[in-house]
């Protein structure tokens, strides 16, 4: 076997090399269908539509992918984030409309739900051992239900009469760049400083590695899983404030976005099976799955048939991985 | 090696059931069996005995197909045997019945037996009356006390036994071949087995039983094979032999004493007690201190307790009851975040699946324990000081990687296991406990590790070793503790600890045993008990 030798500067060589040609895969392919329909439609390759039509379109399932991925690398899974949407904003709604509390002090308590969300998440799978898969889809139908109880027989709740907290979502502090989408942004660059900056990173890539050996380490295995699924639920009401203050607070919203959550990570090449996966492959995830539905949409392919397509793209991408990493363990 | 005559087997005659002859099998750096000779003739129970890693359970694997031989060649009935999956040792009577059950838990007993011999009417329509007649004819022959309509899972470990004996000789086996089959039973167990044992026996079967305890091989061989090392060593007659010579020639080799440690003197302060330590499944009572500078052998056989009394130590496994004392002090380590904290660490047996984070590079396991201590401010990592601190430890334990941040998988076993070493000595622990420190790790490689136990303890850590190979702990410990069936059975200093001694007390049964199947309400008269146990699985469907 020939090794690498290290360069002088000491500079992390293996792993980068592997998370960057990971990333590069991702960002090739988002080059790749962009290129695509920017031949294929003159309206696609416009300022307005590319930032106006997916960046904002992407926002929510991008959230709630940054979020995805942290619990993905500990090696678990969380289906309660698209109906926490749902659970959160009818919080909003319930906390700034109905309570009328200051907004500061809503927000708050709607982040507060959020992260109530997954420590419940957190304390069933950690502390009672729980498959990770079957406690979130539990807590799924929870969230699906709560926001209807919550509501006056299913009726949205609407925030016109709070425009500082629909500019949250729809405001442009910036001129031509939508709030929302700094949102994202900053949300993304909040999970990627978890990730790569802090303990929390390094226990969940630790964890999703081996959870074995990080208990035998030492490590508090239990309370850093607990505190992961929390900042996904965090996260999950960032996307809850975003898309109740753009559409309104309802209870049917974000239906479905667990799953398109899951698979942004995964054609971003963060694995299921834990300790490998990066935030910048998420969000370049989440821009293909974005880029896809609306190039698709303005070269008039029906929706039914984007479902199919983008079902491709996740096995192709999934497939494409694979390979790249059989290759990578036989040379 | 010079005291034994080494008789070699009488050539293969027509009486010969099966016929081991010249095997050899090597693996990377390691020769696992060299010219293995073994006869078992009709009508009799061979018992092979062998240290942990003499060649017995490659002798195993060959037989049933998972390996191929390098060289040599097996012979039943007088003809060449060729296995290449464990079916063709099926075809020609072969039935082994390995430590490890291959069972289906939620499957019935009937089922398990006949799996893939379903008979289904129509080759699907499984016909679960038929199947169980089946069984229970089966069962009825072999005289076994089972309910073929029974979940697996739900049967005690025994009875699970006795079904794989039931599928193995569903197959009208000539040769039955059991490793360790009494490793999890208890003496009234032993006898039903030892009695299912003899009514298979017949003048055209035969019987090999792998097993380390002395006392059985009295009461169930007519003659022991002995091997070492990967090699043919005796063949002796159990009626004439004593426990000794058996022992002897397992141990065989000369142990060089001038190697050995001398012993941590008393005035030594005592790190760490352990009193009385219990846990649900396998420990009762063990109690042992370890002395500041103090390297402890941990002897025994394989599932005599060793590593259970390390993972309950640092709180992996629950204690039942006794206490631990770290200088003194009572302290309760309920998981091993705590037990790191007292600076007590444990380097697991298996470094793959508990010790090292195999994707991650050298750096993010030798930091890993100490990350939250040392590394971080406010939960932010400095990932530089890091590195740098590890590169130092690199260099230290001369770890061979050409960067700390190459990826551990990619390191060779010798490498690895420095790595580990690494973390707990970054870590700062003063008590660090080796499970086989040296297992799978090749001869030059394991000098380094022993050096360098030998410079921690200098330096005053305390080490306690488990190691299942008897050379190393004579060679490296001060004092050796053996264990047997969860219990300490003897402790030895480094003067006193020989091949023999230690063996002897891993062998041992402990003597309490007997007294707790009677506590236990277990009584002789089995075939009363099981009749009853049977009742109650109708009752419970």
């Amino acid at each position: 076997m020939t090794t690498t030798v290290a360069p002088p500067t000491g500079r992390r060589m293996n792993d980068t090399t592997r998370t960057r040609l990971q990333q590069l895969a991702a960002f090739a392919g988002l080059v790749v269908v962009t290129v695509f329909f920017a031949f294929a439609s003159d309206f696609f390759f416009t300022y307005d539509n590319l930032v106006n039509n997916v960046l904002v379109s992407v926002v929510l399932v991008g959230i709630l992918a940054v979020g995805t991925t942290m619990v993905i690398i500990t090696g678990g899974i969380d289906l309660s984030v698209g109906f926490g949407i749902a659970l959160t904003g009818m919080a909003a709604g319930r906390f700034l409309i109905t309570m009328d509390l200051p907004l500061i002090l809503g927000l708050l308590l709607t982040i507060l739900v959020g992260a109530l969300i997954g420590f419940v998440n957190g304390f069933n799978i950690s502390i009672l051992g729980m498959p990770p898969f079957i406690a979130t889809l539990a807590m799924m139908l929870v969230c699906q239900g709560l926001p209807l109880v919550l509501s006056d027989n299913g009726a949205s709740i609407y925030f016109d009469a709070l425009p500082d907290y629909q500019g949250i979502s729809s405001g442009t502090p910036i001129p031509g760049v939508p709030n929302s989408v700094l949102v994202f942004i900053v949300c993304a660059v909040i999970a990627w400083i978890l990730l790569n900056r802090t303990l929390l990173g390094r226990y969940a890539y630790a964890i999703g590695s081996n959870e074995e050996a990080t208990k035998l380490s030492g490590i508090n295995v239990r309370r850093w899983k607990i505190i992961i699924y929390v900042v996904a639920g965090g996260f999950t009401a960032v996307a809850g404030i975003i898309s109740s203050g753009r559409i309104g607070a309802s209870p049917t919203a974000g239906s479905g976005y667990e799953l398109q959550a899951i698979a942004a990570v995964v054609i971003g090449g963060t694995s299921l099976a834990g300790g490998k996966g990066t935030i910048v492959g998420s969000v370049i995830g989440a821009l293909i799955i974005g880029v896809l539905n609306n190039g698709l949409t303005v070269m008039g392919v029906k929706r039914e048939w984007q479902f199919i397509i983008l079902g491709i793209v996740i096995l192709a991408a999934v497939y494409t991985d694979m390979l790249r990493k059989r290759s990578e363990s036989t040379h | 090696m010079t005291s034994l005559s080494k008789q070699l087997p009488e050539p293969a005659t027509e009486a010969l059931l099966l016929e081991v002859r010249d095997v050899s099998k090597s693996f990377p750096g390691v020769k696992a069996l060299q010219d293995m000779q073994l006869t078992l003739r009709r009508g009799e129970v061979l018992a092979l005995v062998g240290e942990n890693g003499a060649g017995k359970s490659t002798l195993m694997k060959l037989l049933s197909g998972i390996y191929q031989p390098d060289a040599g060649e097996f012979y039943i009935d007088g003809e060449p045997l060729r296995v290449s999956a464990p079916k063709d040792a099926q075809d020609r009577g072969i039935a082994i019945i390995h430590q490890e059950f291959n069972l289906m838990p939620d499957l019935t007993v009937a089922e398990n037996i006949f799996i893939g011999r379903e008979q289904p009417r129509g080759g699907f329509l499984l016909n679960g009356r038929a199947l169980n007649q089946r069984a229970a004819d089966l069962l009825n022959r072999l005289e076994l006390p089972l309910n073929p309509r029974a979940k697996v899972g739900r049967l005690t470990v025994a009875k699970q036994q006795m079904v794989e004996i039931a599928k193995a000789l569903s197959y009208d086996a000539k040769v039955l071949i059991m490793d360790e089959p009494t490793a999890a039973l208890n003496d009234a167990e032993v006898a039903t087995l030892h009695a299912l044992i003899r009514r298979f026996v017949t003048p055209e079967t035969g019987v090999i039983y792998i097993s380390h305890k002395m006392d059985e091989l009295k009461a169930i061989s007519q003659r022991i094979t002995v091997i070492r090392d990967g090699k043919y060593i005796d063949t002796l007659d159990t009626a004439t032999s004593t426990m000794g010579d058996v022992i002897s020639r397992m141990v065989g080799r000369e142990v060089t004493t001038d190697a050995r440690p001398e012993n941590v003197r008393d005035d030594r302060p005592v790190i760490l007690a352990v009193e009385n330590l219990s846990t649900q499944s396998l420990l009762k009572n063990v109690s042992f201190e370890l002395r500041e500078g103090e390297i402890l052998g941990f002897a025994g056989l394989m599932g005599a307790g060793r590593t259970e009394v390390a993972r309950a130590i640092v709180g992996a496994d629950k204690r039942v009851s006794g206490h631990i004392s770290l200088r003194g002090k009572r302290i309760d380590p309920t998981n091993p975040a705590v037990a790191a904290q007292h600076r007590i660490g444990y380097l697991s047996e298996d470094r793959k699946q508990y010790g090292l984070l195999l994707d991650q590079t050298v750096t993010a396991n030798i930091a890993l324990s100490s990350m939250s201590e040392r590394f971080s401010k406010f939960g932010f990592v400095n990932d530089k000081v890091a590195r740098d601190r590890s590169r130092e430890y690199v260099e230290s334990l001369k770890v061979k990687t050409p960067s700390v941040n190459q990826i551990a998988k990619n390191l060779s076993g010798g490498n690895q296991q420095k790595v580990v070493i690494a973390k707990w000595l970054m870590k700062d622990c003063d008590v660090l406990i080796f499970d086989e420190p040296t297992r799978g790790i090749d001869v030059g490689a394991k000098e380094e590790i022993y050096r360098l136990l030998n410079d921690l303890a200098a330096q005053g850590k305390s080490i306690i070793m488990i190691s299942s190979e008897l050379p190393e702990v004579l060679r490296m410990s001060h004092r050796v503790v053996v264990m047997s069936e969860g219990r300490i059975t003897g402790e030895l200093s480094a003067a006193e600890a020989d091949p023999a001694g230690v063996m002897h007390l891993a062998t041992l049964r402990p003597d309490s045993n007997a007294s707790d199947a009677v506590e236990l309400g277990l009584d002789p008269v089995l075939v009363t008990e099981d009749l009853d146990a049977y009742e109650n699985e109708e009752l419970d469907r």
